[in-house]
């Protein structure tokens, strides 16, 4: 058992450091492009390290992250369109371009639409939670559609990205090492969460709610606080999103992105700390690097993917890393 | 408004149920007998779609082109049961997203590879062309009704094969019992097998009249597999009657809101304002009618079992 404890620490730790090395080895070669290519990644890693709290360790499987990544996103758009504009938020609150009073603003709001969406959707188990998860991350989806002060179907372009005190968040790298920072911490909140007595009571959750139960631990509140824990992290995934592209939009808030970032925890190997990281980077990259090979490159990513889940159990990090330690 | 207006919004919204339901009774199924979750259901239904335009165009009839979308269909997802699908029964619910979701990216890419990237274009046959004349002064076209009355056909067909042939007893049995009805002497994986044809079939028989309807593209089959997924969570996965209530209704809710809330909001409303404001919420209203039936029956109207 402490070997493939070791033997996961270490894919882990290389995890870590090649997504940190990708983008200085792109600097020391002149391709700046590969900057934003590893802050992609980074950032939708991040989002996939939020899902995998409520999906890996709850049992949660929540198709409607979307929703948080979105919602995250509109909020760095609208502050950063206000801000621009010189106008208040309905007129009562004053913009700011501030990224430490952005994120706060994001996460708190994220957490407290899960609270609402969890509220009604923990009622309902397995494929039913799959489906009015997803119905409540429609709901916002098409109000975001329907807001024209807001871009409506267009979306809301960032024309000037919001600050940072000391460093400048206009910088590539600087913004890389940002994203990344708060990814190894989105990381390491989960795994001092998966460690403490509620990740205990949440993964106890996921695996037997009567036993739970038994020892006077009411599964609901727990279940509830993962989802919103959750969605909290995700949300803040999507502000950084909405800044790295300079855009926020709808299509941060349809299905395809709850689907993206449900694959991306799943292809890494769900419930592993570092499988969002794996499976995100793999995705992207694959993306990338077929795409430049082959118009048909879905095809072949389709076949890659099909590969992982037949031969390959518990997703990449099944793959290299083992199995899970006990589950 | 006229009544007659009013009953010809009710007959859309009924034959875009329909169609649903000729979706939603395959997935279902499959559900409820073999327990999987089948993403690249919509892309059965779209190459439905793309064999039949293709054939029609080529031989020059639509009934040719009907047959060879459902045989086609038919024979796709028999070859994916055996290929792939069956790896996936004993696992994890997730595992059978992750590939089947793959095999959306392999179906749309593989069609568009032979297809090309235009989209096909098919016609009404000739002889559902033109409108009949209905009571109340309805003139309503062929086409569509005779797409309403398939439909009732094939899940009045659906109903007869599963109460009443041996073939609906088998299913039945495995959903109920699979180690049981194996250890009886059915063949199960032959059984898996043909249910999911039966499937595919259904989807590529919606997949084929919808063509002459829309424009027959890639990507047809996503929108198309998320409502059927609305539709047999509100009816009770694995419920071929749940289905086809839940079918009918969301079809209703999604046509009569997409036509009447914007006029409604356009009573005490300014005109664009009331477009908006109405238009979304009618894309959002079957999403609401599905949330709150499961506040209200965390299981579904028909929830068959655990």
């Amino acid at each position: 058992m402490t070997d493939t404890l070791n033997r996961e620490t270490i894919v882990n730790i290389s995890l870590a450091f090649l997504l940190l090395a990708a983008p200085m080895l792109a600097l020391a070669l002149d391709e700046p492009f590969y900057i934003s290519l590893a802050t992609k990644v980074a950032i939708l890693s991040l989002a996939g390290v939020g899902l995998n709290l409520a999906l890996g360790y709850g049992g949660m499987i929540s198709f409607g992250h979307a929703a948080f990544f979105g919602v995250g996103g509109y909020v760095a758009g609208i502050s950063a369109h206000h801000m621009f504009e010189g106008s208040d938020f309905l007129g009562l609150f004053a913009a700011t371009d501030q990224l430490l009073l952005i994120w706060p603003m994001a996460i708190i709001l994220c957490g407290g639409l899960a609270i609402l969406i969890g509220l009604f959707s923990l009622r309902t188990t397995g494929v039913y939670f799959i489906m009015i998860t997803l119905a409540f991350a429609q709901m916002i989806y098409y109000l975001g559609i329907s807001i024209p002060t807001y871009g409506g179907e267009d979306g809301l372009p960032i024309y000037v990205r919001n600050q940072l005190p000391v460093v400048s968040s206009d910088d590539p790298l600087t913004f890389f090492l940002v994203c990344y920072a708060l990814l190894m911490g989105g990381i390491f909140l989960s795994s001092r969460i998966i460690g403490s007595r509620f990740g205990a009571a949440l993964q106890t959750a996921r695996m037997n709610e009567v036993r739970l139960a038994t020892v006077g631990i009411a599964p609901f509140p727990v279940k509830l606080t993962g989802f919103v824990l959750s969605a909290m992290i995700t949300g803040l995934a999507g502000a950084l999103f909405a800044e790295l592209n300079g855009f926020v939009g709808p299509s941060m808030l349809s299905w395809h992105r709850s689907g993206e970032i449900m694959i991306f925890v799943i292809l890494g190997g769900v419930g592993r700390l570092y499988g969002p990281l794996a499976g995100a980077a793999l995705f992207i990259l694959l993306e990338f690097f077929i795409g430049g090979f082959t118009d048909r490159w879905q095809f072949f990513l389709g076949l890659i993917l099909l590969g992982v889940v037949l031969f390959a159990k518990g997703g990449l990090m099944g793959l290299i890393a083992g199995r899970a330690r006990h589950d | 408004m006229t009544s007659a207006f009013v009953i010809e919004q009710i007959l859309n919204g009924v034959q875009f149920g329909v169609m649903l339901f000729l979706m939603a009774a395959g997935l279902t199924l499959v559900f409820g007998v073999m327990g999987l979750i089948n993403l690249a259901h919509g892309s059965l239904y779209m190459i439905g779609a793309f064999v039949c335009a293709w054939v029609s165009g080529w031989i020059g009839s639509f009934w040719i082109g009907l047959v060879a979308g459902l045989l086609a269909a038919a024979a796709v997802g028999a070859l994916m049961e055996i290929l792939v699908i069956r790896r996936l029964y004993q696992r994890d619910h997730l595992d059978q997203v992750l590939a089947t979701f793959a095999m959306i990216l392999i179906f749309s890419e593989g069609t568009r590879w032979l297809f090309g990237d235009q989209p096909l274009w098919l016609d009404i046959p000739q002889l559902l062309s033109g409108a009949v004349d209905l009571p109340f002064g309805v003139s309503y076209p062929l086409y569509r009704l005779a797409i309403i009355l398939v439909g009732v056909a094939l899940a009045i067909g659906l109903y007869m094969l599963i109460t009443k042939t041996r073939l609906g007893m088998q299913i039945r049995a495995g959903e109920s019992d699979r180690e049981m009805i194996g250890a009886l002497g059915i063949n199960i994986a032959t059984l898996y097998t043909v249910v999911f044809a039966l499937g595919a079939a259904l989807a590529g028989v919606a997949g084929s009249f919808v063509g002459a309807l829309q424009s027959v593209q890639v990507g047809m089959g996503e929108p198309v597999l998320i409502l059927a997924f609305v539709v047999i969570v509100i009816g009770g996965i694995g419920s071929i009657e749940g289905a086809l209530v839940a079918s009918v209704l969301v079809g209703l809710v999604d046509t009569l809101g997409r036509v009447f809330l914007p006029q409604f909001f356009a009573l005490f409303m300014e005109p664009s304002a009331a477009t908006s404001v109405g238009s979304a919420l009618s894309s959002t209203s079957i999403y609401i009618l599905m949330a709150i039936v499961l506040i209200w029956k965390p299981k579904g109207l028909f929830a068959a079992h655990d």
